[in-house]
């Protein structure tokens, strides 16, 4: 028994480890009182609004920052912020903000006019000092922003070069948060990683990859917020973060994978839900091939089992989609639009009016992508869907950036349909790029299915340039009757965003917006 | 001595500016450029084109290599544009974590493995030879990934000995028992398949060398056992061990980006996944080069190890 001597060595000393290991036993730590430690999806890109284009940043930013306006909590509807009351001139085009009084900047500089018009300045005008603090990919926002000018501290005033009805809405959106001139002249590019804003949350440290810690902001205009401390952490893996939580590692995870629902039910933790500005639709090629018959797009929606997609792969994590515009828009929503129902019957009879029986259908499936929910999965049942009603479906799968760059320059020539998802701040956005005859991938826009119809058209057109909100509804819900109609899609589902929070964390609650509010969050 | 390891230096050279072009051309011809990636459903090709030249992505294939071959030579990485921080803070503060997780792993793989490999030559066909022969196929045949998300499930979620994922606790100190303890569950889930490897190997290597003239004679001469095959047989059989190790170094270092996705260690593996989905160009050649540039010392390291321990090898 000689030769065991030094196993037996190797033996006592990985003992030896693992009891030090445990000894130090920090692995069921609870989370301190007044700190939040939130799961987050990933590392953020920056902590600079102008420059950052993720979900995920944006939950870190909205605590930080504020805009002129902010999305009225539970809705989609714009109420007051940093502005604290606007006016629009008749013909649409100009906008008076008059500013909040006594606001600073977490760096103790003044909140004014001369800021708000730094803020725009630096990400419109390509002479401006610090627009190399950029790049600023989502500026397009504003561009129809003329010019900024400062009438007086408290007042700032937006020109625009032609009526655009969005722009509300996008000042609500991160792209129009507002940061500290102070700062960005202070840190230049690094402004990222030494954010300053007058949000209810003050910057306190980023610890690459490990965590973005924030403070309670005690002098907040709109009451200093009930936590102290925040700590964001990434967690790529969905798994790892579900683990993170049910071991108590975090307080709150956001993106609660559908298969891991299941074992958050009981007391220890509460499930939030909150449908969101998203839809999941297949993008069908209108120019040629059989999609080019209106009957058999529309034999295509009666195909398609939405409810089992939702409720089977989804676990009941969206629901089923009726049209282009997803009813968190509220105020735009057509409520007299009901989705196409399941009916194979019927598609079969469509499709043998159109004589499309047994079309070769080439499919493109993406892998994984930003709100593309389940993809691989959602698209084999949609496959078996339409296989079942006599298509022959081919699938292509493409990682993600991979798949955009097939889609984005249009279907033509390549494949019949393809898997889509968009989230976006306004009901306009979506169709005006995805749904326009201008909008076709040779003249810069989304509609990869070569939908045409002159009278959508004519609808998004005037709904752009209209600033009563009544009618600018009216003439989305008439949109949504003739797309619905015409079926340039099939509309799958609306994602219901989620999020777990562990039962010591109170007054939470998920916004249609996706963004993370956490100023009201209490924990015990 | 001397003259040689320069030598291997020096032929280090062509093969780390193949890898850069190598590396190069890949980022450049994989579809889908940063600018899709950053924009994403607002990727119109008016503004894709505004974001790739303010990101200096605008020029031709053959000048930006040599621009960033050059500003590499002169120690310049560049920056990331999806963490907007220079590329070499990001690599060397990645590579440190990848280096300990990476660095436990290969010695606990060394040490378990030689020495469950010896225990099975002086053995073979014993009882012990036959528990570890099984253990070690099992080891090789569990994806490490797997391996992981089941300790985790086991040790972090039920019996919460170790903490599920990171390398540093969010609150508390920082000291060396701390990172032991993030650090157990992942080192021992990257060991495993490189553990059995290097014990099969060892194994059939001291088997061949147990066989020779000289251990017969030494048995002859009436040295005790466990001096014949720890001090004699060992040494010789190293020779064929330690290229071995040098490749499973490579093995251990790759297979690190499962485990750093599985347990969220903040190491290299998993900045070069997350650069690549991003089309985080400079990020990821800039990890690339400098991961292979480490690798390839490693091998030259190994190489010179060798040659010392069998000068036959040095010519």
């Amino acid at each position: 028994m000689t030769f065991l001597t030094l196993p037996r060595h190797a033996l006592l000393a990985a003992t030896a480890a693992t009891a030090l290991a445990l000894a130090a036993g920090t692995g069921s730590a609870q989370t301190p009182d007044d700190v939040l430690i939130v799961g987050q999806i990933a590392e953020p890109q920056a902590l600079d609004p102008a420059a950052v284009t993720a979900v995920n940043d944006f939950r870190i930013l909205m605590n930080m920052y504020d805009g002129l306006v902010r999305y009225k909590d539970g809705t989609l509807e714009v109420e007051p912020a940093l502005a604290s009351e606007w006016s629009i001139s008749e013909d649409g085009t100009v906008y008076t903000f008059t500013l909040r009084e006594g606001v600073t900047f977490h760096d103790g500089s003044a909140f004014d006019a001369e800021a708000v018009k730094f803020n725009f300045d630096r990400m419109l005008d390509e002479e401006h000092p610090y627009h190399d603090t950029g790049p600023f990919p989502l500026a397009f926002f504003f561009s129809a922003v003329q010019d900024v000018a400062v009438i007086d501290a408290q007042t700032v005033q937006f020109t625009l070069n032609a009526p655009y009805a969005p722009f509300l809405t996008n000042l609500a959106y991160p792209t129009g948060l507002i940061v500290s001139p102070a700062a960005v002249r202070e840190h230049g590019a690094d402004f990222g990683r030494n954010p300053s804003g007058t949000g209810a949350f003050t910057f306190d440290e980023w610890r690459s990859n490990e965590a973005v810690v924030v403070q309670a902001n005690p002098d907040y205009w709109d009451g200093a917020p009930e936590l102290q401390t925040v700590v964001f952490r990434p967690i790529t893996d969905a798994n790892t973060r579900t683990a993170e939580m049910l071991a108590g590692g975090i307080d709150l995870m956001v993106e609660v994978p559908p298969v891991a629902l299941s074992e958050f039910q009981g007391d220890a933790f509460s499930v939030h839900e909150q449908a969101g500005p998203h839809v999941w639709f297949l993008i069908l090629n209108a120019k040629e091939g059989p999609f080019a018959d209106v009957r058999v797009r529309q034999a295509a929606n009666y195909a398609v089992n939405k409810q089992a997609i939702v409720d089977d792969v989804l676990e009941g994590t969206a629901e089923v989609a009726a049209g282009p515009i997803p009813p968190a828009f509220a105020w735009a929503y057509n409520e007299e639009l009901a989705p196409y129902p399941y009916d194979p019957d019927r598609a079969r009879e469509l499709i043998a009016e159109a004589g499309a029986e047994g079309s070769e259908l080439t499919f493109y499936v993406t892998e994984g992508g930003s709100g593309m929910l389940d993809p691989v999965a959602m698209g084999t049942a949609i496959q078996a869907d339409l296989q079942a009603v006599g298509f022959d479906v081919t699938i292509e799968t493409y990682e993600w950036n991979t798949f955009l760059g097939n889609v984005n320059p249009g279907l033509e020539g390549k494949a019949d349909m393809a898997e889509m998802a968009w989230m976006t701040n306004d009901p306009d956005t979506l169709p005006f790029l995805a749904l326009r005859t201008e909008a076709w991938p040779d003249q810069g826009g989304f509609n990869s299915g070569y939908y045409s119809n002159p009278e959508v058209d004519a609808l998004l057109e005037a709904a752009r340039v209209e600033t009563d909100q009544d009618e600018r509804a009216r003439l989305y819900r008439e949109m949504q009757v003739i797309v619905h109609e015409d079926a340039p899609w099939v509309f799958v589902a609306n994602w219901k965003q989620n999020a777990v929070t562990s039962d010591r964390v109170e007054d939470f609650s998920l916004q249609p917006s996706f963004f993370l509010l956490l100023d009201d969050v209490t924990k015990n | 001595m001397t003259g040689y390891i320069l030598k291997r230096l020096v032929s280090a050279i062509p093969v780390l500016l193949g890898i850069s072009v190598i590396v190069f051309l890949i980022m450049a011809l994989i579809p889908g450029d940063p600018a899709t990636a950053i924009l994403g459903s607002y990727a119109t090709p008016e503004n894709v084109e505004k974001l790739n030249r303010d990101l200096g992505l605008d020029q031709g294939l053959v000048a930006r290599y040599f621009i960033w071959l050059g500003n590499m030579l002169q120690g310049d990485f560049g920056r990331s544009f999806a963490l907007n921080r220079p590329v070499i803070d990001e690599v060397l503060d990645r590579f440190g974590a990848t280096l300990i997780l990476a660095g436990t792993s290969f010695v606990l793989c060394s040490i378990l493995g030689i020495a469950a490999g010896v225990v099975s030559a002086a053995r073979q066909y014993g009882f012990a030879d036959k528990a570890i022969t099984f253990v070690v196929l099992l080891g090789i045949s569990i994806p490490s990934f797997f391996l992981g998300m089941m300790m985790i499930l086991i040790f972090a979620v039920k019996l919460r000995w170790f903490p599920v994922s990171g390398m540093w606790p969010i609150y508390g100190d920082r000291n060396f028992l701390v990172l032991l303890d993030h650090l157990a569950m992942p080192a021992l889930a990257l060991a495993v398949v490189a553990t059995g490897v290097v014990a099969r190997l060892a194994r059939s290597a001291m088997l061949e060398v147990l066989r020779q003239d000289f251990i017969r004679t030494a048995r002859a001469k009436g040295v005790r056992e466990r001096r014949v095959i720890w001090r004699h047989a060992l040494r010789a059989a190293m020779v064929s061990i330690i290229p071995v190790l040098g490749i499973q170094a490579g093995f251990v270092l790759s297979g690190a980006v499962y485990i750093e996705m599985v347990f969220q260690w903040p190491g290299v593996g998993r900045m070069l996944v997350d650069a690549i989905l991003k089309r985080d160009i400079l990020l990821v050649q800039g990890g690339v080069v400098f991961i292979a540039a480490c690798y390839v010392m490693f091998n030259i390291l190994v190489d010179v190890a060798q040659a010392l321990l069998d000068p036959r090898i040095k010519t």
